[in-house]
Formats: C-alpha cells, structure tokens, sequence
C-alpha cells in the first residue's frame, strides 16, 4: 500500500478524475447534468454503490474464483443499486422519477467496474472503500460542475432557485437552448478535460 | 510609403525570438504582411511554383462573397423598406429609424434600400469580425501562430447566413463559439474538421430559436411576422400545387427579393460567385456538381414517392434550388477546402450525400424548414472517412494490380 489514504480519497477529484482522465461514465454524465439536483442525488448514489461494493468484494475477494469474478462483481453492484433504486422510491420518489432509469443504468456505470476489478480485487477492505469514496467524489465533481454550468445559463436557475431572471418572465438573460440538450455536456466536459490537462500536464497524452 | 516600411522595418528585430516583444509577433506579422506583403519564400521541399498561397485563396473567396454582400444590404434594406410601406409606417423607431429619417424609406430608392441593409448588415458583420479575431489574436499569441486571412472568410460567411433581426450579443457568442471550438480548439487555421462559420450558426440555431427561426426573424422590422418562402412552402395546404401558395415568381426568388439570412437569399449573386470561384480554380466544380446532382435525385425521388399530407414532396427541383440557403451553400459552403474531402471520388460521394440530405431534411422534416446547414456540417463530419476509404480502396487496387 503505496497511497495514504488522504490521497485515496482526494487524488480522484484532480490527479487522475474517472471521467475526465479515464473517461469513463460518460453516459450518466450527458443524460442527468440538466439541473443540479439531479447531478446531485446521481453523484451521492454512484458514491455510495461504489464505495460499498469495493468494500464488500475486496472483503471476499480471496474467495473469489478468477474464472467468474465478472460475475460475482456484478451480482454484488447490482444488488447495491437495486437496494439504492428502492430507497430513492420510498423517500424521494419525484426524484427517483427524474433520474428514471439512470439509477438502474449504475449497474454498467464503467466507474463502478473499473474500481471493482482494477482496485478492490487487489487491496485490503478500509482501502478500497476510501477508493470507492474518492472515485465517486470524482465523478460527482465532474457532475455538479457540468450541471453548475448547465442549470445556470441553460435555465438561469441553481437548484431550481432563479438565479438569471430570463426574459420569458420579463427579466433580462435569454436561456440558451443548447445546454438543455444533453449534447452540450460534451462541450463542457471537453472545457473541463482542457482546464485539468493545464493544470497537470503529466495527464496529457502523449502520441 | 517609404516611412511605413523603415517603420516596420525598425520594429521588425523587436519581434524576432530574441527581441523584448518576441511574444507579440503575431500581432506584427499580421500588419507587416497586411500593409507590406510579405518577400519570404518558402525554405523546405516540397518546393511547387505556384502563385497560389492561402493568403491569395481567401482574399479570392471575399472576392466571390461580394455580390452576395450587395445583395444583404440592398435586399435587406428592400425588404424592410417595403414592409414599412406596407404597413403604412414612414420611419422605423429606434437609432436606425433617426438616421434613416434623413433619407427615408423608400422600396423604390436604390439608396435607401442599401443604407437601411447596411444599417442591419454591418454592426452584425462587424461584431464578427472584432469578436471572432479577438478570439483569433489570444489563440494566436499563445500558440505564436501567424495570422491569417482564413479568418476575413469566416466572419463575412456567418454575417451573411444570420437573419438581420439577430441581437448582436447572440452574434458575439455564435461566433466564439465557431472560432473556439470548431477551428482553435483542433489546431487552428487549416485543421478545422466542419466550418467554423456553419458550427457558430448551428451553435445559435440551436441555443436561440426564437430569434434564428420562427416568422419574426426574417424581415428587419421590428415584432413583424413574415415567413421565409420555405416555411410558407411546408405550411401549404395538400393537395393543391405547394408553389402557387408563395405569391413570389421563381424570378423573383432566384434574384433573391424575398426574405432570408442576410447575404443567402439570392442565387444570381451565389452563381456569380461561383463562377468566379470556378474560373480561378479555388472551389472544387465536383463538390459543386455532386451536390447539385445529390438534391435533384432526391427531389425526384420525393416526386416519383408522391405523398397525400406533404406538399413538400411536389416541390420541383428548380425551386429548391433558388430557395433558402441551398444555393449559398453549395458554392461558400460545402466547397470549404479544408473541411471537404481532398480525394476526387471522396468528393462526389461527399457532394452527393450533402445535397440528398439537405433535400430530405427540407422535404421530410418538418421541424426544420431548411437542412442545408445540418447537411453540410454532417458531411464536413464524414469528410475524413470518405478520404480514408478511398485511400484504402486505392491501395488494395494497386496491390492486386502489382501483386504487392
């Protein structure tokens, strides 16, 4: 164990994010940034699944058979995420209408495989649960900052509190249709990959 | 004009790697090659002696571009003056309305018309130019690329697709848009993959409706509704001959007297531009010819399906042609050296698809009137894997011919 596990937890947000240096998860990242509090809920739900399930499979992963720990791994994620779907149903259930079926679809978030097989499968319990915490931290600073953007100046809102009075009801920002449309997260994920690759130029790549 | 060249040439070692103001050198290579011309020759092979350079190619386009040009300040101004005079209305309110009380408003004085276009056409056309180059410029001093006249193309071409009612803010953040991400992001001049002047439209197409689609944009008079000749086409009632239902002669409209995007409407002035674009061998006559033969397959094609509840698909070729920005786009747009195919079959089949789609977008679409933008900039998209496969398809052949 060559990390300490300050750096288990932060290094995801900056150093090495899951989206933007790996570019996994992607999907959820396009189809739930339209407003805040969708980002949000995502964000928590993807920490938690992650978190737990690195736990749980690195507390087994010795008894674990290589030939089937595909299998196993995604028995154990589904079984979070299901558990998670279900609680999102029973106390916040417009949310959980919203986020319709990207919570499911967290099943075959890459995140949640990639840290399973390429960390949890390798390393003590407390480690690999500090690792599903910081990914998921990761994951939801990419989320919350492509909502920011989008929830702001596409519907000149914060958490659903008008920020930007739009000219639609008489006040002065005229909503810019395009971050409405989930493709504008590519953009502003791309301006997010270029502003981290600045800041820390070992994560360029190199041809 | 001696005292401008001991000027610059006293300024020059500033510039140079070693001079104290070496970051700036783009800023002074510009106005060195703009005011001067530049005496530098080319150091490494390949050496081609030709007087083609892409300072000459762009400056050749603007040259094209000019007729279109006249065309959105003289139509631009025609039809608000014509509307206003329509309504009963002497002067338009508003800053433009004070200056344009001197002269007044009149359909039928050439002067009028040109003035009040101008009024509408030139600040658009100057926010792109000052925005779009200050976003040039900071890319251009980072990276210490030269300048270059690309540039000048770019933001005439997109003055000229935008509707004259269009706020000059959405101008400004259309255009960084299309500079930014469409051209400097992937390298700057040269390495753009789709138009940068067709990605910043799309850019405000998309982000603002309200103002580049709808009945209230196309003429520039303030809140009056007036359709553009093909959203009075898809809204014809079925059955009966959809072209009667415009009140414009197909004159008229290949002239270009009806209401459009600025500098599109007219393809007299496109077809001038082509064939100057043609004759000095800048556009490639394929793009243009496969595009022409893509959009009238496919009108024979909606033709020959026939359909009871469109009357788009009746529409004959020849008005498709001199509608919209079909014409505008296939002489400015598609023909785009670097965004286009460079291989000649890649050519046909690019041109091809171009036209196809923006006939099938117009005809079977009826959330977008006009598809020609959309058209273009996806096969600006496919361009490259064109290339790609009639590069591999090329040297599959010469193997089984050489048995390599």
């Amino acid at each position: 164990m060559s990390e300490s596990k300050r750096e288990l937890i932060f290094s995801p947000i900056l150093n090495r994010n899951p989206i933007a240096l790996l570019v996994l998860g992607i999907c959820s990242a396009l189809a739930v940034t339209g407003q805040l509090a969708t980002a949000f809920v995502m964000s928590v739900c993807v920490m938690a699944v992650t978190a737990c399930s690195s736990l749980i499979i690195s507390l087994v992963r010795k008894r674990i058979p290589s030939t089937v720990r595909i299998g196993v791994q995604i028995m154990i994620i589904a079984t979070l995420v299901i558990l998670i779907d279900q609680i999102l149903k029973a106390y916040f259930f417009s949310l959980s209408k919203q986020l319709s079926i990207y919570v499911g679809l967290i099943i075959t978030n890459c995140i949640v495989m990639g840290r399973a097989e390429g960390f949890a499968m390798s390393n003590p319990p407390l480690a690999s649960f500090l690792d599903g915490i910081g990914n998921g931290l990761g994951y939801g600073f990419v989320l919350m900052f492509t909502a920011f953007i989008r929830e702001l100046l596409g519907s000149g809102t914060l958490f659903g509190y008008q920020i930007l009075p739009l000219t639609v009801n008489g006040g002065w920002y005229e909503r810019n249709g395009l971050l409405l449309l989930p493709a504008s997260a590519f953009f502003i994920i791309a301006l997010l990959i270029w502003l981290l690759r600045s800041m820390y130029p070992e994560q360029q790549e190199k041809d | 004009m001696n005292w401008l060249n001991n000027l610059l040439d006293k300024a020059a070692p500033h510039f140079q790697p070693e001079g104290r103001l070496r970051r700036w050198y783009p800023l002074f290579e510009a106005a060195d090659s703009f005011v001067m011309g530049s005496n530098r020759r080319t150091s490494t092979a390949p050496h081609i002696r030709d007087s083609m350079d892409l300072k000459r190619i762009m400056v050749l386009v603007v040259m094209a571009l000019l007729p279109c040009v006249f065309m959105a300040l003289w139509n631009t101004g025609y039809q608000a003056n014509s509307a206003l005079a329509g309504l009963g209305i002497s002067t338009p309110p508003g800053w433009r309305g004070a200056l344009m009380a001197h002269i007044g408003c009149d359909p039928q004085n050439f002067w009028s018309n040109i003035l009040h276009g101008g009024l509408y056409f030139l600040p658009v056309y100057l926010v792109s130019l000052t925005v779009g180059g200050l976003w040039e410029c900071v890319f251009n001093i980072i990276r210490g690329h030269e300048m270059s006249e690309a540039f000048l193309v770019t933001s005439l071409l997109f003055a000229l697709i935008l509707p004259p009612a269009i706020p000059l803010w959405q101008v400004a953040v259309g255009i960084s848009f299309g500079v930014v991400f469409a051209k400097e992001v992937f390298g700057g001049v040269g390495r753009n993959f789709m138009n940068p002047a067709l990605a910043a439209r799309a850019f405000v197409f998309f982000a603002y409706p309200a103002q580049m689609s709808g009945d209230l944009v196309w003429t520039a008079v303030d809140g009056l509704s007036r359709a553009t000749p093909l959203t009075t086409l898809a809204a014809a009632t079925h059955g009966s001959n959809a072209v009667n239902a415009l009140n414009i002669t197909w004159m008229q409209a290949f002239m270009g007297v009806i209401p459009g995007s600025m500098g599109e409407t007219s393809t007299l002035a496109c077809l001038l531009g082509a064939v100057f674009l043609l004759i000095t061998g800048v556009a490639s006559w394929r793009i243009m010819l496969a595009m022409l033969s893509g959009g009238a397959a496919m009108t024979v094609g909606f033709q020959l399906m026939g359909s009871a509840v469109n009357p788009m698909f009746a529409v004959p070729f020849h008005w498709h042609l001199v509608l919209g920005g079909f014409a505008f786009g296939l002489v400015f747009m598609a023909t785009d050296p670097v965004s286009a195919p460079h291989t000649q079959a890649g050519q046909w089949i690019y041109g091809l698809l171009i036209g196809a789609l923006a006939i099938l977008i117009r005809v079977a679409n009826p959330a977008f009137p006009e598809g020609v933008m959309l058209a273009i900039l996806l096969g600006n998209v496919f361009a490259p894997l064109f290339d790609y496969f009639v590069l591999a398809a090329n040297i599959r052949r010469r193997k089984l011919r050489y048995g390599g």
